[in-house]
């Protein structure tokens, strides 16, 4: 280095900014490149890491590398890890089918203009707007089984009490039924967006050849849907796969004393919030990292086939 | 942008403990002095009570009191999340230690007290009960101050005992199931009894039942859940409240909805713990705030054995740099005047002076003072499985509690429990 001791200033600021010409497509990236990998592959990193540990009790201890054994102890475990799988899927595939049938009723419902077309918009979306958590206390309140509303009203109508959240069977149905209620808004308000974005010919040209209403809906108006459609389901199912508030808020740590809504998400949470095993818990988020992907990538395959036809 | 939504979201999780690891490690050396105590603590009338005597403290110590109060479970959640990652920005940290005490001694998360607590004289730590010292010590050093203890006791309604033909609150278990089923009978709205049902909340009000028919949790080492006694304890509890509870009893109850059914007047009786009393009596908060009376818990074969336990602590985070201040608002909380002002307001206490102080009463239901002291009298020093990672624990032994509810065999679920509890003690071993 000492002997380069005579480059003008001007050389020195032109050999910078050649540099920094040569290499302008990763300067400009390294700001959001230093954001994600601190953010996103750091943690994800160290989740890895920490699901091929058995750290328990303080991430800070010394903990030792066992390799995979917590993926076969996981996999292996047909007590908690397999019935959450179970229920998340189950939870998932039950409220996403609603919530698009529903969610495409009501989006064709509002579909074409009418009066007081804003108000029925605004109410709908109330239930969008609520936090997850005040909805699960307003339903766990509701369905409350010896002083809740809805034994009350079913008692007007002559039906006897039902345990609702309370009971070890129709604890999971409940709480499918709340998030149906919660999210449906949200599934029509994207099919709506979808709707009214399509031309109105095809659909003359079906009401001239004679179609009736349904094959009008079942022949022109859902193929031409069918890409909203599919994000809808994208975005509302991985949002279903992960859900936690409504659970944590109705039925508390564990999913109830059975684990009667245990989902993968409550489960993890269990593992390292409750019991403090870190290891445990990571190589299960890193399992249903591994499953909301594969999903991710199954339906993306299907929408871009979709989108070729 | 949809797929960092997913990464980020499905990995909230991994975030937090991932970020608790790239946390500063400081250790507990260097003392800033900072004059801000940052103070955690739980939702509870203690720390409404210390909330209306702090603007005194501060004036007199030139010290600021920053207090971050969370929900017990939030607060749990909080401490893991700081601790685990070595941050230094909590002073004072209230903490229950049955529950997280061992585990987070063992991690080295409290700094040792033994200087702090042997300084000062008038503060007097010999002041403090034996049971609940031992309870905030490890390994014969402490790591804590208790401030609130408690026991269970009997909660009834004196209305409803009358109108099923009782004149005094069931001495024993047997006639505690009698006078439940009475009442139950002679009017199918109320239920006889109420209790906590949560598969792990219910194990410390359960403890009680297990002790009093002669059982314990474990001894030396070797599970003890599958006992003859447990085994009755179990069926008797769970058989409670499956014959003399609510209809369509949750399995989800702990203290605040158990609590909830009993102050809308739905229940006769309840046992739970006595510092939780003031939510019963208080007009504000319940509707039977005049007919509440409160009984000593009732005798098994064993006799009478509550648990008598701190259920909070006070204690210093090992990575503070505000020790020496943290100390000063801890010796201020947990001093002779604070406490006898706390259990004035209704906060029992784990200070010998107070207790035999006639002022500390005397706020007292005269009921629920002969039912304290007859139950610090024969108390067990425990309601929960003495371990490190009790909620495990808890969700093991409490297992035979919810199916006895539901109606299976405790008697077969007792051994599943014993057969897991007994792995759980072996692993804790290694």
């Amino acid at each position: 280095m000492a002997t380069v001791t005579t480059p003008a200033p001007a050389s020195d600021t032109s050999a910078w900014s050649r540099w920094a010409n040569d290499h302008r497509k990763w300067l400009f990236a390294a700001p959001a490149m230093a954001f994600v990998a601190a953010l996103i592959v750091f943690p994800l990193a160290w989740t890895v890491y920490l699901s091929l540990t058995d750290a328990e009790g303080s991430v800070r201890a010394e903990s030792e590398f066992i390799g995979f054994k917590n993926y076969l102890d996981v996999l292996s475990d047909t007590d908690r890890f397999w019935p959450a799988v179970a229920r998340t899927v189950s939870f998932t595939g039950i409220a996403l089918l609603f919530e698009v049938v529903a969610g495409m009723g009501i989006a064709l419902l509002l579909w074409r203009p009418f009066r007081g077309e804003r108000w029925v918009r605004v109410a709908i979306l109330m239930p969008l707007v609520a936090t997850p958590v005040a909805v699960g206390m307003m339903w766990r309140l509701i369905f409350d089984p010896n002083i809740g509303m809805a034994n009350q009203l079913l008692g007007w109508v002559g039906i006897g009490p039902q345990p609702w959240l309370a009971g070890k069977a129709s604890a999971l149905p409940t709480t499918i039924f709340i998030d149906i209620w919660q999210w449906t808004p949200m599934v029509a308000l994207i099919l709506l967006a979808g709707l009214t974005s399509l031309s109105d010919e095809p659909q003359e040209a079906a009401l001239i050849d004679g179609a009736s209403t349904w094959q009008r809906f079942r022949h022109v108006t859902l193929p031409l849907v069918m890409p909203t459609v599919i994000v809808a389901v994208l975005l509302r199912g991985i949002d279903a796969l992960k859900t936690f508030d409504i659970l944590y808020a109705t039925k508390g740590k564990g999913g109830g004393s059975f684990h009667e809504v245990e989902t993968l998400n409550v489960y993890a949470y269990g593992l390292s919030f409750d019991y403090n095993e870190y290891g445990v818990s990571s190589t299960v988020l890193i399992i249903f990292f591994l499953i909301i992907i594969g999903l991710m990538w199954a339906l993306t395959a299907r929408r871009k086939k979709e989108a070729q036809r | 942008m949809l797929r960092r939504s997913v990464i980020g979201g499905s990995l909230a999780v991994a975030v937090a403990i991932g970020l608790s690891a790239c946390g500063g490690s400081g250790g507990g050396e260097g003392d800033t002095g900072s004059k801000t105590v940052r103070v955690t603590l739980a939702n509870h009338v203690w720390t409404e009570n210390l909330k209306k005597a702090l603007p005194a403290f501060e004036s007199q110590s030139g010290l600021k009191v920053e207090i971050t109060q969370l929900g017990e479970d939030q607060l749990s959640d909080q401490y893991n999340v700081k601790l685990n990652a070595g941050s230094s920005d909590l002073d004072v940290m209230m903490y229950r230690p049955l529950q997280e005490g061992k585990l987070f001694a063992k991690n080295k998360y409290l700094a040792d007290l033994s200087d702090q607590t042997k300084a000062s004289k008038d503060w007097d730590f010999s002041d403090f009960q034996a049971g609940p010292v031992e309870a905030t010590s490890y390994k014969g050093k402490p790591v804590g101050v208790p401030i609130i203890t408690e026991r269970e006791v009997l909660y009834y309604r004196k209305d409803l005992l009358a109108k099923a033909g009782l004149t005094a609150p069931p001495k024993t278990l047997d006639e505690l199931k009698t006078a439940a089923a009475a009442v139950k009978a002679a009017d199918p709205g109320v239920a006889g009894f109420v209790a906590r049902t949560g598969k792990s909340p219910a194990v410390t009000q359960f403890s009680s039942y297990l002790y009093s028919f002669g059982g314990d949790f474990d001894s030396g080492g070797k599970s003890a859940v599958n006992s003859e006694a447990a085994k009755k304890a179990y069926a008797f509890y769970g058989g409670l409240i499956k014959d003399s509870g609510p209809a369509n009893v949750s399995t989800d109850m702990s203290w605040p909805e158990a609590m909830a059914i009993f102050t809308q007047g739905k229940a006769a009786f309840y046992t739970e713990a006595d510092s939780l009393y003031k939510n019963a009596t208080d007009p504000a908060k319940s509707k039977v705030s005049d007919t509440v009376g409160f009984a000593p818990f009732p005798a098994g074969p064993a006799g009478s054995k509550p648990y008598n336990i701190p259920s909070w602590a006070l204690g210093i985070n090992d990575a503070s740099k505000n020790k020496a201040n943290a100390w000063k608002f801890i010796a201020w909380a947990t001093g002779k005047e604070q406490t006898l002002a706390q259990q004035k307001s209704g906060v029992p206490s784990a200070r010998t002076s107070v207790w035999a102080n006639p002022e500390g009463t005397a706020t007292y239901p005269k009921d629920l003072a002969e039912a304290i002291a007859a139950s610090a009298k024969g108390g067990v020093g425990h309601d929960r499985p003495q371990v490190v990672k009790v909620a495990q624990a808890r969700e093991i032994v409490g297992q035979p509690i919810v199916d006895a509810i539901t109606g299976k065999e405790p008697g077969a679920s007792a051994d599943t429990a014993n057969q897991a509890f007994q792995k759980f003690l072996d692993d804790e071993q290694k």
